[in-house]
């Protein structure tokens, strides 16, 4: 029985910077793939609380939610660091992280569901000012980490190539190269590192599933008197 | 060379509470700076630009923005006295879980209830009340979410007593009468001088709520 297990899908980019982490710091795992639509007795054994991936079980002990679990596998698996040892750095990555999450991944999302109007125009300029703080955090850098993928890498990696495929769905542009040079040289960087190139989400997966969630989210409001 | 560490912050928020008793558990002089967030300071403006919100710690001049992020900053700072989080990693990432469970439940989710018309709140109550079952059955016998000593889910969520009674008038269901292990675990926490001193009086709370609501046009 494998001492770690990853419970997880393959088209998260929450479950993708779990195997990023666990590659970069070379410890094997069982990768243990789940439907989460139908909720699999694993999940609610695992994850009760949430019923979401990813999940990592340790000695059979589950951690849950994707930053959590990386502050777990980075605290456990001391060699290949991902977080600074300066208290301030780490608090400044763990800022960006959430931020991150927070306002571009989440922002673009509500940019991208949205049928036209004036709401899905106030989103995606709030989506590109969030996006526009990224920026410079990146600006002069070859990873956010420095000169080694760390920690804001992982929680950042998966968010242009989601963005890509909101983009797509949504029928919006938010993350254009022109006014994001240094974020769009990162992330092309950054997806062609071969150990997180194997483990991101296949782009016709997400595109997929936005266009489907975009489609019923749309049909609602419609469906409104 | 003494460290020079400032909070801005603003009376009744549960987010800047955090930080106080944080800081207190740790014996840290700082300078407190109360910030009126209708004409917020530019050292304000300056210090959080991404976000323009307390509260936020200045340390040696340096910005820590986010409550969980500071509490975590304080106990990496000040390490070698009355430690936040365990040390062992999977408690660590228990605690962490929960602190994320805190915010993304009660404190989101309550926000609604304080900000939107009281016809709109059942629903809302439903979702606390769900969240609540959970929280007490995280509790069950124990003293502390941290086990036998106050830690770092308890710092996250004790701050959230300041808005009982706000949510017993606005919300009409009272966290006391039905969580009564809650409400025990609460009393216990508020026994605490550190904490007791960074947590203002529910009613004055409530007081402030009532007028914000006025402003908003929702009563």
């Amino acid at each position: 029985m494998a001492e770690v297990k990853l419970i997880a899908t393959t088209d998260s980019l929450f479950c993708a910077r779990i195997e990023w982490a666990l590659k970069l710091k070379g410890v094997e795992y069982e990768f243990i793939e789940v439907d989460i639509r139908n909720k699999s007795p694993l999940l609610l054994k695992y994850n009760p609380v949430h019923k979401k991936v990813p999940v990592l079980v340790h000695h059979g002990k589950p951690i849950a939610e994707s930053l959590v679990i990386l502050e777990y596998i980075e605290e456990t698996w001391k060699n290949n660091p991902l977080l600074p040892e300066d208290p301030y750095e780490r608090s400044m990555a763990r800022f960006w992280a959430q931020f991150a999450g927070d306002k571009c991944l989440w922002g673009a999302w509500e940019a991208a569901k949205l049928a036209e109007g004036e709401g899905k125009v106030k989103a995606i300029e709030s989506t590109q000012e969030s996006l526009a703080f990224l920026e410079k955090q990146i600006e002069g850098k070859k990873y956010f980490g420095g000169e080694q993928i760390g920690f804001l890498d992982l929680a950042v990696g998966g968010i242009p190539h989601s963005l890509s495929a909101m983009e797509e769905a949504g029928g919006v542009k938010l993350l254009d190269a022109e006014r994001f040079p240094s974020l769009h040289k990162w992330a092309q960087n950054f997806i062609e590192v071969p150990v997180i190139k194997e483990c991101i989400p296949p782009r016709e997966q997400l595109l997929n599933y936005f266009n489907t969630s975009i489609s019923y989210i749309r049909s609602l409001s419609v469906a409104k008197p | 060379m003494a460290d020079e560490v400032i909070l801005l912050d603003f009376w009744p928020s549960m987010f800047g509470m955090r930080v106080k008793i944080a800081l207190a558990e740790k014996g840290i002089e700082y300078e407190y700076k109360e910030e009126n967030l209708w004409n917020k300071s530019t050292q304000l403006l300056q210090m959080n630009p991404v976000h323009q919100l307390i509260p936020v710690l200045i340390h040696n001049g340096k910005p820590v923005c986010e409550s969980l992020v500071m509490v975590e900053y304080i106990d990496e700072v000040w390490k070698d006295k009355s430690p936040l989080l365990p040390t062992d990693p999977h408690q660590r990432a228990h605690a962490r879980f929960w602190t994320d469970f805190v915010d993304k439940k009660v404190f989101d989710v309550s926000k609604r209830i304080w900000s939107t018309k009281i016809e709109e709140n059942e629903s809302t109550k439903k979702e606390l009340i769900e969240t609540f079952k959970i929280l007490e059955g995280k509790l069950r016998d124990k003293p502390y979410f941290g086990g036998e000593t106050f830690g770092f889910v308890d710092l996250a969520l004790i701050t959230f007593y300041s808005r009982f009674y706000s949510a017993e008038m606005f919300g009409n269901f009272s966290i006391e009468a039905e969580f009564p292990e809650i409400n025990a675990w609460a009393k216990r926490c508020m026994q605490k001088d550190t904490v007791a001193k960074s947590i203002p009086d529910q009613k004055k709370v409530y007081e402030f709520l009532v007028q914000m609501r006025k402003q908003l046009g929702l009563d």
